[in-house]
């Protein structure tokens, strides 16, 4: 009785030890990641750095599941420029571009009117009632740069869950799993 | 250590960062590409200059527009964005870019060309100031890439005016 109680408890050891390792060593995965993200948004200046392209509105340029690399700087916004902008009580953002700036001569403040390149129509009828302009706080940030096809598994994982609680389930099992 | 498992994250680790590098370097051969653009606009006509019912000024204009973008396009360019914007300052504001006219070049072939089309967007001011008015017509230019860093630039095209009265 005794052998058989030392032999489980040598085992019972074992396994809290690998498993508290693998947790660590998960948690290091993780939290690096999320440092290396906030640095970059840090860096960027711009609170999402990345957004999927959603909809057909900025095509053949932008298609849907295209990612786009968001920068925010301090410099005006000027007309051409590619924008993401959330819309007071919708919290889908829109990539469209700025068509229209009116800047206001002392305080800097500016009007922007935006339309997605493949839309007939002004962005009007997607700001708020009663909206004519968006102004600096809406906008999150500029398109910089662009990756293609990218952005599909984002929308693959939002628009069936089911696949993101595989996905995520294989990967925990593979790093539990791996006892290196 | 040769288990399926560990072959398949090893290419899947590898080919991720070939083609993230191949991707940033296809970015960066734009920058090194040459490229002198030019553009002449002429206003044919004002169509219209009114007052629109709730106090802004409104004008329709036709526009002569040539341009050649050719030298824009590199083997990493996947269509040009072109537009061309009114340009002018009020009192309330000190500048105004007011979008008139755009296109989209998908390739070489068309970015040369001449149009003449009349404003394809209202040129509508915020409050009636335009009535005798100087504004710059500038032709912007936004190149998309395949894939990695898009860049703008424009040409400024200043001493255009707008008649002292109302028709």
């Amino acid at each position: 009785m005794g052998l058989v109680g030392e032999t489980v408890d040598s085992i019972k050891s074992i396994q809290i030890r690998q498993l508290l390792t693998q947790a660590i060593r998960l948690g290091m995965i993780v939290t690096s990641a999320l440092i290396i993200w906030k640095a970059l948004i840090c860096v960027t200046g711009s609170d999402s750095l990345v957004v999927v392209v959603l909809s057909e509105s900025m095509e053949p340029g932008f298609q849907r599941g295209d990612i786009l690399f968001l920068h925010m700087s301090k410099d005006p916004i000027r007309a051409g420029e590619i924008v993401v902008f959330n819309i007071d009580g919708r919290d889908i953002p829109i990539v469209h571009r700025v068509i229209m700036v009116h800047e206001r001569e002392n305080t800097g403040e500016v009007d922007v009117l935006t339309k997605g390149d493949n839309n007939p129509e002004d962005d009007r009828l997607l700001y708020a009632k009663g909206q004519l302009w968006l102004n600096r706080h809406h906008i999150m940030g500029r398109a910089v740069g662009f990756l293609p096809y990218v952005g599909w598994v984002t929308i693959i994982m939002t628009e069936k869950p089911i696949i993101k609680y595989i996905l995520i389930g294989t990967l925990g099992l593979l790093v539990i799993s791996s006892k290196d | 250590m040769h288990s399926f498992g560990y072959r398949a994250n090893a290419l899947l680790a590898f080919s991720v960062t070939a083609l993230a590098f191949i991707c940033a370097i296809a970015s960066l051969s734009d920058n090194f590409s040459n490229q002198n653009p030019s553009a002449e606009i002429q206003i044919l006509n004002i169509n219209r200059f009114k007052k629109q019912s709730y106090e802004n000024d409104e004008v329709s204009l036709t526009l002569d527009i040539t341009a050649d973008l050719e030298s824009l396009f590199t083997w990493n360019t996947k269509q040009v964005f072109a537009f061309v914007a009114a340009e002018y300052e009020t009192p309330k504001n000190s500048l105004n870019q007011v979008s008139l006219w755009d296109a989209i070049i998908p390739d070489k072939e068309h970015a040369k060309f001449r149009i003449q089309t009349s404003n394809k967007y209202r040129f509508i001011d915020q409050g009636h100031n335009l009535r005798g008015k100087e504004f710059n017509l500038t032709l912007h230019w936004h190149v998309m890439p395949k894939t990695g860093k898009m860049f703008a630039d424009k040409i400024v095209m200043p001493g255009y005016s707008l008649p002292d009265a109302y028709k």
